[in-house]
């Protein structure tokens, strides 16, 4: 494996390794703490991103390595005038393996095509974000126990969410998931999602108001509703309320339910649900870390 | 019926789909050739009602995958001696380099000018081309 653009790019056995490899390093990390000694990660990120770029940077610290890059386009010679693939053709002669984000879509595949290092995509804009989907797999690993027999809540914004497009497509590869989508009628997944959904005879209900769909999940995960996304401001009132979550919602959950979320959180999972148990996002940023420590190690074939 | 003169040397492109021969002609910069080229609109077609054909009088090297990503029920045939020689079916190709632009906004090449649009083929039962770098489907008018 060199190019990770689409969580789709991995088989569901590559995925079954990482994950089984990010378990051993959660196991003991000291024993992989000098895995990549000598061996420099770039993170090229040219939109600015919190979680994503500092989860890169500590997996590889964790493995010993060390990190070089920029944190925005502004402080990069993207500034200048230069193409995405003259930038990583430059970055390939300092670092052993390329972390990238780019506003722009399609803009990872563009970087993949001209270095022979390996290169994460990071996020491309609205398209991919394969560490992401991996980071939710590990977590639903780590906390269910497995990937299958489970029926899976998406809620918020099912439209423009590309997490959740990821995740739904990354689950319809595993035996007996059911989804439940959560949504106002303009923000349910695009018809190419549930065409999808459709077509393989997976079994699936959209729903309107979580209330109504929450005691049937075993995952939940959380997306933000967008004021903006809506056509008239009757809808939003009327439905803002019904994707914030908060304890009375939960009490009507099953208690091994996990409530995900790919953060950053605004407003649509109240703070008071952070102490419950089931509240699985701030475990879901760690693991993060974790699984992108595997991938690295994977992709520079390090063992 | 409308004439016009039989070719002696040339290539026909017949069953183009009707109110599709000028882009074609643009695409195939027929414009930029010194000899006779005759667009025929709206012809009666036994097969499709009216068809448009377009009649060239040359042989030059036609790039059938662009003419198939435009209407893969095209034909070709290559004129010589008054008679057709040799006639060629279309396909869909799996890919198109700069014949289609993007226009996903959000789509890297709506920054990089010098990348090549490329369209791949991706699902050759409905005809539809995604783009290689943000996928976004290519829309037909």
């Amino acid at each position: 494996m060199k190019k990770l653009i689409s969580p789709l790019d991995l088989t569901t056995q590559e995925i079954d390794e990482l994950l089984s490899l990010a378990d051993r390093i959660i196991e003991d990390p000291q024993a992989f703490a000098h895995k990549c000694d000598g061996k420099i990660l770039a993170t090229l990120f040219f939109e600015p991103s919190t979680r994503t770029r500092l989860s890169f940077e500590s997996a590889m610290l964790s493995l010993g390595g060390k990190v070089l890059g920029f944190s925005s386009a502004n402080s990069s010679s993207a500034a200048k005038g230069e193409s995405v693939a003259d930038t990583v053709r430059t970055v390939e002669c300092y670092a052993d393996i390329i972390a990238m984000r780019h506003p722009k879509e399609g803009a990872a595949t563009v970087a993949a095509a001209k270095v022979d290092c390996p290169l994460i995509n990071a996020g491309d804009g609205g398209h991919q974000h394969p560490t992401q989907t991996l980071t939710d797999l590990l977590t639903i690993h780590r906390l269910k126990g497995h990937l299958d027999n489970l029926t899976v809540g998406l809620c918020g914004d099912l439209k423009f969410g590309r997490t959740v497009h990821s995740l739904i497509r990354a689950m319809m590869r595993y035996e007996n998931i059911k989804f439940v989508l959560v949504s106002p009628k303009e923000l349910q997944v695009p018809d190419y999602i549930r065409d999808d959904l459709v077509r393989s005879g997976y079994e699936f209900e959209e729903v309107e108001r979580l209330e109504d769909a929450i005691g049937k999940m075993d995952i939940l995960y959380m997306t933000r509703v967008q004021r903006e996304r809506f056509f008239n401001e009757e809808d939003y009132i009327r439905l803002r309320d019904s994707y914030i979550l908060n304890n009375d919602k939960m009490k009507l959950a099953k208690q091994d339910m996990i409530v995900m979320h790919p953060l950053p959180r605004v407003n649509e999972i109240s703070v008071e649900v952070d102490d419950d148990p089931r509240a699985a996002y701030f475990r879901q940023a760690r693991f993060g870390r974790f699984v992108r420590m595997a991938l690295i190690l994977k992709m520079l074939e390090v063992e | 019926m409308l004439n016009i003169d039989s070719l002696e040397k040339g290539v026909v492109i017949d069953h183009i789909e009707s109110g599709k021969s000028m882009e074609i002609y643009r695409v195939l910069e027929l414009d930029k050739l010194d000899c006779s080229v005759a667009i025929i609109k709206n012809a009666r077609s036994k097969k499709s009602g009216r068809k448009d054909i377009i009649k060239i009088e040359d042989r030059l090297d036609i790039d059938l995958d662009v003419l198939g990503f435009i209407d893969p029920n095209i034909t070709v045939n290559i004129i010589d001696g008054g008679r057709i020689i040799e006639k060629k079916h279309l396909q869909l190709p799996e890919r198109i380099v700069n014949v289609a632009k993007c226009k996903n906004p959000r789509c890297i090449t709506s920054v990089e000018q010098e990348l090549d649009h490329v369209f791949v083929l991706t699902d050759p039962e409905q005809g539809v081309y995604r783009c290689l770098y943000c996928e976004q489907e290519y829309e037909r008018r």
